[in-house]
Order: C-alpha cells, then structure tokens, then sequence
C-alpha cells in the first residue's frame, strides 16, 4: 500500500496531494504541469516534500515533522523515466546489471533471461545505448528497473518519447509487466493508456487531487 | 650539437620525474576539489574557489616564498613533517614537486571541474533510484563520464609543472641533481658565457616534451569521448 500526503512549493506552482492506493497499477492522470512528475519523483525520494508524509508498506519514507528522509538509493523503488536515461558508458547487459550489482545481490541468469525474454531485448545486450531505437531504449529502461528488484515502480509517461507505432510496440510489454504482480504507479496525460493499465486512478489537477477511484473517473476527464 | 650531457640528462630526468610525481599526487585532490566546486553548495565555496586559482595570478616568486615559510625546514608544517614523519621538503626535489603540483593546480581542477559539471545530473539521479549510494554513483557514473576531463587535465597540469621555474627556484633553489630541473638548468646556462648550445638542447627537450604532452592530452580526449558515445 502506498500512502502519500504531500505539500511541495515550486516556484509559483503549489502541489498538495494525499492518496492511498492500495491498486496494482495506480494511474496518476493530469495534464502537463498538474504536478505528476513532481508527485512521483517525491515518492522515489528525488524530491523532498516542504510537509507531509510518504509511506510504503509498512515503512514510513518520508515525514516532515519526524525529520525522516530515506535517500533514494535505499528505497527499493524502480523508476523509469521518460527519457530512459540508460547508462550511457555501458552496454545494455552492464546497465540491466547495474541495480543489481549496486545493491550487490548475487547474480540470478534465471531471472535476468526471463526479464529480458518478456520485453525482447535478448539481442541487444552487446550493444551501447546509442545503438538502440527510441523503443528499444525504453524496453531497457523497464528490464533494468525490474532488475533492480524493486518493491515499487513508478513510470513517468514511459511512452511520452514515442510516436504512435511505437507506443503500440511497448503497450503489450507493459501489460505483461503489470501481470508480473510488481505494484506500480503510471503516470499519464493519455485516458487511453491509462484505461488499458490502471487498476486505480489518481487525477490531478493544478497541483490538486481532484479525483480518485476506479478506471471509471477518467470518463469525468 | 646535439650530444646531451649528463648533466642535461639529470635535469631531464628530475624535471620528468617531479612532474609526473606532482600530477600523480595532486589529481585525486583535484578531483574530490573539483567535485566540490561542480556539484555541492557550502559556505565559504567562493573563497575556496579563489584560493585554488590563487597560483595562477599570483607572482611565481610569492607562491615559492609562501611554500619556504611553511614548508621550509623552520616552516609550521614543514618543521612537523621533518620532526614526526621525516618528509623534508625543503631543497629537495618532493620540494619541487610540491612546488610544481600546487602551481600546477589550478589548470589541473578547471578542465575536470567542467566536465564534471557537464555530467547530466539525470542520469545521477537514475543511478541513484537503482540503488547506488552517493559514492557509487560518483565512481560508476560522474567519474566515468568526466574521464576525458580528468586526462585532459593531467596533462595540462604536467605540462605546466615541467614548465615550472619560479615558485621551485624560490623554495628548493637551483641545486644539480636535486632540485635543477629543465628550467632551473637553462636559467643557469644562459648566465655562463659558454652555455648557449646546452641552453638550446634543453629549450628544444622541454618544447617537444610539452608538445607531446598537449598531442597527447587531445589523444586520450578523443578516445575517450569515442568509447563513450561511440558504439
């Protein structure tokens, strides 16, 4: 279960959220500049909130008044950005290894081919991130936050960089991910996406939750 | 014309020598400095920032001056490294190279800094979110990416330290075999009436010598830019 009552002041823009989400898939909805990435780097700890609270589970992440602030390297929490963001120094075998070595866990091949066998990236190991298509970069970024054996993954529109033929090339992958039983929180500007996806929505609005529920609220959008 | 004497060799030796010790010892300082500068706020980062690049504009005679006083045998640090560790600096040639890694110092930690500061925090950030501690994240991302910086770096702080005269002069003197190094060597043929033809072989020595090490440095630039965008 994810808990977050935030408040955060950025520049002019105010956010205040508080959700619980207990869903799979929790869909964070809004336009651009409704706060989500702001929302979600606060849950990954990359962003400290002004007040408020963070848990996850059982463990409390981030709580203002308690001067607690667990760093993100030591939250377990897998992110994939919208620009990938792929190591780019090493090949796609050292970064899908990389959460892995840093959180120096021994290496498991049978989890690794299977990972990399649903998102079709087997052929790609050998080769640097500068090599790979707008597509296959992003499949990369999703095995290697899987990888990292996180208790939580947030995806900030992880189809935003894409152009249509490519957004339907990752869609499935996505949904098997989500089969995978891995809670995750999906950011989103796209009902459609999110309909296909989300177990549960979060709208935001200005830096305001304005709605919160079943798939069904994105028909109010 | 051109046989190198002993003479010369040992100035050449000594000049190779208290340069490449002097980059060597001073880069992981550079480095951790020019980190500090790139990527954290702190009080007093002006002030630090100004006191690396102080040995680029001060007078060489006053940065050489500064080191005897501290330094040198009666100097504040220079009188506890003799007494408790037994590291003299004073007329030696770690003298030299201590003179020669600070005056060399700023040219060290600027190309370094820069680059650093060009490594996208993003992809820090990412690292971080996978697990690795700050210290990770330095040595398996910034580091890595800065690279081309840092060797840029060393060679232009090299090439300065070979090129060292009055801070060394200064603090360790002109003594041969001790603390004559290239320039130290030509300041003193130029001044006897028959050393022009030495004076000559050494100037060509050390233009080649820095020349290689600038072809060098845009070498190790280049490969290193190509191993990391390339392929």
């Amino acid at each position: 279960m994810l808990r977050v009552d935030v408040t955060k002041q950025l520049g002019e823009f105010s956010l205040e959220a508080s959700f619980e989400s207990q869903g799979r898939v929790t869909g964070l909805f809004g336009a651009s500049g409704a706060g989500k990435t702001s929302l979600i780097n606060m849950i990954a700890g990359l962003l400290r909130p002004d007040r408020g609270i963070i848990a996850l589970d059982d463990e409390t992440l981030d709580d203002t008044s308690a001067g607690v602030h667990v760093p993100p390297h030591r939250r377990r929490i897998g992110y994939v950005f919208q620009d990938a963001r792929l190591l780019p120094h090493l090949d796609v075998r050292q970064n899908l290894d990389y959460g892995r070595r840093m959180n120096r866990l021994a290496a498991d091949p049978a989890q690794f081919t299977r990972i990399t066998d649903l998102l079709d990236i087997g052929h790609l190991l050998d080769r640097r991130p500068g090599k790979l298509s707008g597509g296959e970069r992003q499949r990369v970024a999703l095995g290697r936050a899987l990888l990292s054996k996180p208790r939580l993954l947030l995806l900030d529109e992880p189809l935003g960089s894409l152009d249509e033929g490519r957004k339907e090339e990752i869609l499935p992958y996505l949904v098997r991910l989500r089969d995978e039983g891995i809670p995750m929180v999906y950011v989103s500007h796209d009902a459609a996406e999110l309909r296909q996806l989300a177990t549960q929505i979060v709208m935001l609005k200005r830096g305001r939750v304005t709605a919160l529920g079943g798939v069904k609220v994105l028909t109010q959008a | 014309m051109f046989e190198i004497s002993p003479a010369e060799w040992t100035a050449i030796l000594l000049s190779l020598r208290v340069a490449i010790i002097a980059t060597l010892v001073a880069t992981p300082f550079g480095i951790a400095l020019a980190w500090l500068l790139a990527r954290r706020e702190f009080w007093g980062k002006s002030v630090l920032d100004a006191l690396v690049h102080l040995p680029l504009v001060l007078p060489p005679v006053v940065t050489g001056y500064l080191l005897l006083l501290t330094f040198g045998r009666r100097g504040l640090v220079g009188a506890w490294l003799a007494d408790h560790l037994g590291i003299v600096f004073a007329f030696r040639w770690t003298g030299a190279a201590l003179a020669c890694g600070i005056m060399s110092f700023p040219l060290l930690v600027r190309p370094i800094r820069l680059s650093i500061e060009a490594v996208d925090r993003r992809l820090e950030q990412a690292a971080g979110t996978l697990g690795a501690a700050p210290w990770q994240v330095f040595a398996t991302v910034t580091l890595p990416l800065a690279l081309p910086g840092v060797l840029a770096g060393m060679v232009l702080g090299f090439a300065k330290a070979i090129g060292e005269f009055g801070a060394t002069i200064t603090f360790v003197s002109n003594i041969p075999a001790e603390t004559q190094t290239i320039s130290s060597a030509i300041y003193s043929l130029i001044q006897t009436p028959d050393g022009d033809a030495a004076a000559g072989r050494l100037v060509l020595i050390s233009i080649v010598i820095s020349m290689g090490a600038l072809m060098a440095s845009e070498w190790f630039a280049r490969r290193a830019t190509q191993r990391l965008h390339g392929n």
